[in-house]
């Protein structure tokens, strides 16, 4: 039986910084990190500056297939860079000259859409709070996309808790069939190509910011040859149960049912995967070269080939995808993909395929490629411009400024999923139904007694000779019908580890 | 200006009506198409004011 898919996200934002002739985005990336830190009240007292990411159980070297290939090479980790973990469970940081901030763990597709629109404010703050650090006239500018145009690429990952029982080569199968066709919804819409060997106008308008980039079909690596499935085993959670499927293929999302769909429809397919519900393999001929035909092909009847000669087209998969999670659901319910919120899932999936099926035009106020086309064409055709024009450029990448004045997604009428009431205190509560909510709270209770922290333990300095270490293996031990109480009776840190036995 | 919507499970009745009611597609074509007109009446006030060396300043260092 599929296990509860515990999710997260992971984005990397583009920094730029203004009024500066030398610009140094991995400065830029702390001045910012620690103007937020800073304006929202984080202790800087304790003798430990802010509550440090502790690396001790980073692993980024493992690989899922149980070797890691000749030459392949694992990221490094950066210790030396702003590290923080925040208050509602988040971890906020430096990473590859990108400020980086991952979600807390949560149970559900419109908890991952409440902590990335949180995270959106968050990003908001800290450029607000580091105009005041910085001389007159420079700003850092954050934008939610994944390229600049020019051939560099970040990345927006996804984590998904999975059993560690189902054979991978089984995750491999369905998630590549997954990742290829559920593009034509979770794209951001780009302009021009940049795959190498072509030219930037070959292609007018792709529906994806990161296929690109993507020139393996499995991988350990992140920053070059970049595989559609990321090898990386690194469960941050007890090995020998769980995996953690580490998802590098996906766009950063301004639009929330985007978001939702892509976080959403992922878990369903995992659950089949783990579950081995689904009763046809889609093993694509070609894996990369059909993610790139389905990202080239806005009218979504491009004919992908499979290993068994046959074609199938992008929308095609995701019916059936669809079909089986919609059977999936009816037989084993929704306790394991999110509750009532897979339901939401389902529903707006098969909305979602009729509209691209339709006139994917009529997705405008849904889906980020199609609002991004449509705003941007629209430009063209009003100026009679071409698509080279450096207008049509900068807009798409002003689409995803996250300066709520310059935003162009916030102008283009997405339709939100969450309330902004609930996501700004989301900023710093954690969830209530996972670890991360043991985390936050200790964050916010016991600040100056938490020297460390990471995915799967903190580390206490309660005043005895040593460090006391909690850890934190199962992601669904901790949340709030575990522990609440005791936060409400413990009144410090020593007396919270005293009655938790450590 | 954006809609809001609620993420919410209706029984299945109510999702068949919402179904039922909701405009057909040529009509949202319509009213997207007004919007999109709006729009761009108004978006030269935000763009940035030089696209030329926006577009050449945003230079990335690669990430992951």
């Amino acid at each position: 039986m599929a296990i509860p898919k515990t999710l997260g996200i992971e984005t990397e934002y583009g920094i730029v910084h203004k009024g500066t002739d030398d610009p140094n985005p991995i400065a830029a990336s702390s001045v910012l990190i620690n103007a937020y830190l800073h304006d929202a009240g984080y202790r800087t007292d304790n003798g430990h500056d802010t509550v440090h990411w502790d690396f001790i159980d980073e692993t980024p070297g493992m690989d899922a297939r149980g070797y890691a290939p000749t030459g392949a090479m694992p990221p490094d980790v950066e210790t030396h860079l702003v590290n923080a973990v925040l208050t509602n469970g988040a971890r906020y940081y430096v990473d590859h000259a990108h400020p980086e901030l991952s979600t807390p763990e949560c149970l559900d597709a419109r908890a991952i859409v409440l902590y990335d629109r949180a995270a959106e404010m968050i990003a908001a703050q800290s450029m607000r709070a580091a105009i005041a650090l910085l001389p007159a006239g420079e700003e850092l500018v954050l934008y939610k996309n994944n390229s600049d145009g020019k051939g560099n690429s970040y990345g927006c990952h996804e984590n998904y808790l999975v059993d560690r029982a189902t054979p991978f080569g089984r995750i491999i199968t369905h998630c590549t069939a997954h990742f290829i066709t559920r593009q034509i919804y979770t794209g951001a819409g780009k302009v021009g190509s940049e795959v190498p060997g072509m030219r930037t106008d070959d292609v007018a308008f792709q529906i994806t910011q990161r296929a690109d980039f993507f020139e393996e079909e499995v991988g350990l690596e992140t920053t070059l040859k970049r595989p559609i499935i990321n090898t990386r085993d690194e469960p941050h959670a007890d090995a020998r149960k769980y995996r953690r499927l580490h998802v590098i293929v996906g766009d950063a999302n301004c639009s929330q049912v985007a978001t939702f769909l892509k976080v959403g429809t992922t878990a369903l397919v995992l659950a089949l995967t783990e579950d081995d519900a689904l009763s046809r393999d889609f093993t694509f001929a070609a894996p990369v070269a059909s993610l790139r035909q389905v990202s080239h092909d806005m009218t979504l009847t491009q004919p992908l080939e499979l290993t068994d000669g046959t074609t199938i087209t992008a929308l095609e998969v995701q019916w059936e995808l669809l079909d089986h999670s919609k059977k999936y659901v009816e037989a084993h319910g929704t306790d394991n993909v999110g509750g009532d919120v897979a339901l939401d899932v389902l529903a707006r999936w098969e909305q979602v395929l009729s509209g691209l099926a339709d006139d994917p035009g009529t997705l405008a106020d849904q889906i980020d490629w199609v609002a991004k086309y449509r705003l941007i064409d629209g430009y063209r055709e009003r100026h009679d411009l071409d698509w080279g024009d450096a207008r049509l450029r900068a807009m798409d990448i002003q689409y995803s400024d996250l300066r709520p004045d310059k935003s162009l997604s916030a102008r283009v009428g997405l339709v939100t999923l969450v309330d902004d009431a609930d996501a700004i205190e989301a900023m710093t509560e954690p969830p209530n139904d996972t670890r991360a909510f043991f985390r936050g709270r200790c964050l916010q209770r016991f600040p100056e007694s938490v020297v460390a922290a990471n995915w799967d333990s903190l580390v206490f300095d309660i005043g005895t000779d040593a460090l006391r270490r909690v850890p934190m293996m199962e992601p669904l031990r901790g949340t709030e019908a575990h522990v609440g109480t005791l936060f409400d009776e413990c009144t410090s840190a020593a007396e919270l580890l005293r009655r938790l036995g450590n | 200006m954006a809609e809001r919507e609620q993420i919410r499970k209706p029984a299945p009745a109510e999702r068949e009506a919402e179904t039922a009611a909701a405009p057909s597609t040529s009509e949202r074509g319509e009213e997207l198409k007004a919007e999109l007109d709006d729009l761009l009446d108004e978006i030269d006030e935000v763009l940035e004011t030089n696209a030329e060396d926006f577009v050449k300043s945003y230079i990335q260092k690669g990430g992951q």
